[in-house]
């Protein structure tokens, strides 16, 4: 019997949803610009009033949480030793904690590097390095260089476990806001993720949000719990595995295309097979990526450079339009709505060739290799060929008038049969775009969440 | 704690005796970093820097071992750990070849032991401590 109301303040748009317990669905949803560099509370109020516009009267709701993107979203540097190792695990600790992974960073640092995280305006530095009794020299210069910086920023230490005091000290004497984490790699290929994502958290929640002025909104509502991609990825989650008597859909796959990213989440075991072998960096159940260089607006040139010159000739034949000239036009004019039917189809085209490279990039490889005993399947990488549920989410993908021609290219169109793509899955889209909703939502009802979902997911 | 990583090279999944190897340098007490079947150069390496290893041992039982090795050692120094004892053994080549030539083209490639097919890993173990000084 209670009525909640949940928010995403993301970049462009302030979106709400309202959910009654009762009826057990959503019954209103609306939008309005966000407002975060003036004053978020006005585009919130605004969004409000739209809200009770649809719903015909205003409404008391028990309870108000959000999730937030705005201002930049959460801007991580992620730093290790080895780029496959400790440099992959804080990069999977920082995606998976819904963080955008601004600067990378391997071996010693350098002061152009330090000099980048202050240019780029880094809201958390994560520094790991070492396993646990294993290299030291790397993370504590990395620390004392990071720490002479002074970039008044929170640094999360997760790497080698044996020179956390050292850490600690280095910390206190610069007077960094320094935070010691578990290892994000305690032995070579094992990844841990939970302890770091949790302090990434809560330091999103107690400085980010401040800094940023989105932590304003809290005299207006409950409360700002979760970084946006992380209360989607929370959603996919819940969806994959169910709860209680409520069952889920199974592993499943999410795609996002945004105007600046594409998203991707795989909520699925690495692998269902016992017939092969997987080396490399332990694989996440719940992963995300996220192609800063693959997006409809902000990252559409980005697009092109992963075009081969054959290629966008031989696209431009095939579909009579001049691929560069569009792209060019979509990237000068990022609030550019397809008005036409041929505009449409170019952005269906665009959000086609987001949706395959980031697959490409996501899913795992498979080689086969001949030994003197036989033929042997080598892994890396997670196998998502047996995923059954592919849903798509954000404003193309769910306003195309074919849905399903952009979410096939997750799987293997282009057989390159080495590529753990999806099979044959079933296509969905998340048509009232209420992911990151239920995620919120299953942070205190996780049954109704999951039947919403199930509810408003269309199979195309 | 002296620390070691362990594993197959190249092409080849033999995996008995990698656990034979993990399993005796454990009890002998060292820290085993193994990296198991079918690993790069590269695999070594990176294990060996980010767990600050003092040895790398590799196997190879599939007859590749000498392409699989070559240039580990310029890599070792590439990669800030050009210190590092580096052992190879298992059948590190195809058909019967003087083992004295095999060990000294070895050598040159810049491991510290090579170890013909055949021997038992505590032959190796002795080397071990006498190299790490434990």
């Amino acid at each position: 019997m209670a009525k909640y109301l949940l928010i995403d303040f993301g970049s462009t748009f302030t979106k709400l949803t309202a959910v009654d317990s009762e009826l057990g669905d959503i019954f209103a949803t609306a939008n309005h610009f966000t407002t975060v560099d003036t004053d978020i509370t006005v585009g919130y109020k605004n969004a409000l009033e739209n809200l009770y516009k649809t719903i015909g009267h205003p409404v008391v709701f028990d309870r108000i949480v959000a999730c937030s993107s705005a201002a930049g979203g959460l801007k991580m540097a992620a730093i290790g030793l080895v780029e496959e190792l400790t440099v992959e695990a804080a990069k999977r600790v920082c995606l998976g904690a819904g963080a955008k992974v601004e600067l990378v960073f391997s071996h010693h640092l350098n002061s152009s590097e330090v000099d980048l995280i202050r240019q780029k305006k880094i809201d958390i530095v994560l520094l790991a390095g070492g396993s646990d009794g294993g290299n030291s020299e790397c993370v504590l210069f990395n620390a004392h260089l990071l720490a002479k910086a002074n970039l008044g920023i929170p640094i999360v230490y997760g790497g080698n476990k044996s020179v956390q005091d050292e850490i600690r000290q280095i910390f206190e004497e610069h007077h960094v806001n320094g935070h010691i984490v578990e290892n994000v790699m305690p032995k070579i290929n094992q990844l841990n993720i939970k302890d770091a994502r949790e302090k990434i958290r809560e330091l999103f929640l107690k400085n980010i949000i401040e800094a940023k002025g989105i932590k304003k909104i809290e005299s207006e509502i409950d409360k700002v719990v979760l970084p946006t991609p992380e209360a989607v990825l929370r959603a996919c989650e819940l969806l994959a595995k169910g709860y209680a008597h409520e069952a889920g859909m199974g592993e499943v796959v999410v795609v996002d295309v945004g105007g600046a990213t594409t998203d991707l989440y795989s909520i699925s075991e690495p692998t269902k097979r016992g017939d092969v072998i997987i080396t490399g960096l332990e694989e996440p159940y719940a992963k995300r990526t996220v192609e800063g260089d693959l997006g409809m607006r902000y990252s559409a040139t980005g697009i092109l450079k992963a075009l081969t010159k054959e290629e966008i000739m031989m696209i431009n034949l095939e579909k009579g339009i001049d691929i560069e000239k569009e792209i060019n036009e979509r990237n000068s004019n990022v609030a550019m709505l397809p008005s036409n039917q041929k505009e449409e189809l170019i952005d269906r085209l665009l959000a086609e060739m987001c949706v395959y490279k980031s697959m490409t990039r996501h899913a795992g490889k498979m080689q086969e290799i001949y030994t003197p005993m036989g033929m042997v399947h080598h892994q890396t990488g997670k196998d998502l060929s047996d995923i059954e549920v592919v849903i798509g989410t954000g404003g193309v993908i769910i306003k195309s008038s074919d849905p399903k021609q952009i979410l096939a290219k997750t799987t293997n169109v282009f057989r390159n049969d080495y590529e753990l793509r999806p099979k044959h899955p079933l296509f969905y889209i998340d048509s009232t775009y209420s992911l990151y909703a239920m995620g919120l939502l299953s942070e205190f009802d996780p049954v109704l969440a999951l039947k919403i979902m199930k509810k408003h997911l269309t199979q195309v | 704690m002296k620390s070691i990583v362990i594993g197959v090279i190249g092409a080849d999944v033999h995996a008995v005796g990698n656990k034979i190897i993990d399993y005796t340098l454990t009890n002998a007490g060292y820290n085993v970093i193994n990296i198991g079947v079918l690993s790069s150069q590269e695999d070594f390496i990176n294990a060996a820097i980010e767990s600050d290893a003092d040895l790398i041992l590799v196997s190879s039982l599939y007859g590749h071992g000498e392409i699989d090795c070559r240039g580990m050692r310029q890599k070792c120094i590439e990669s800030g750990i050009g210190d590092i004892y580096l052992y190879v053994g298992g059948n590190i080549v195809v058909g019967k070849q003087d083992f004295n030539e095999v060990k000294n083209r070895f050598l040159q490639m810049g491991f510290n032991r090579v170890y013909p097919p055949g021997i038992s890993i505590d032959m190796a173990l002795a080397d071990i401590k006498n190299d790490l000084g434990e």
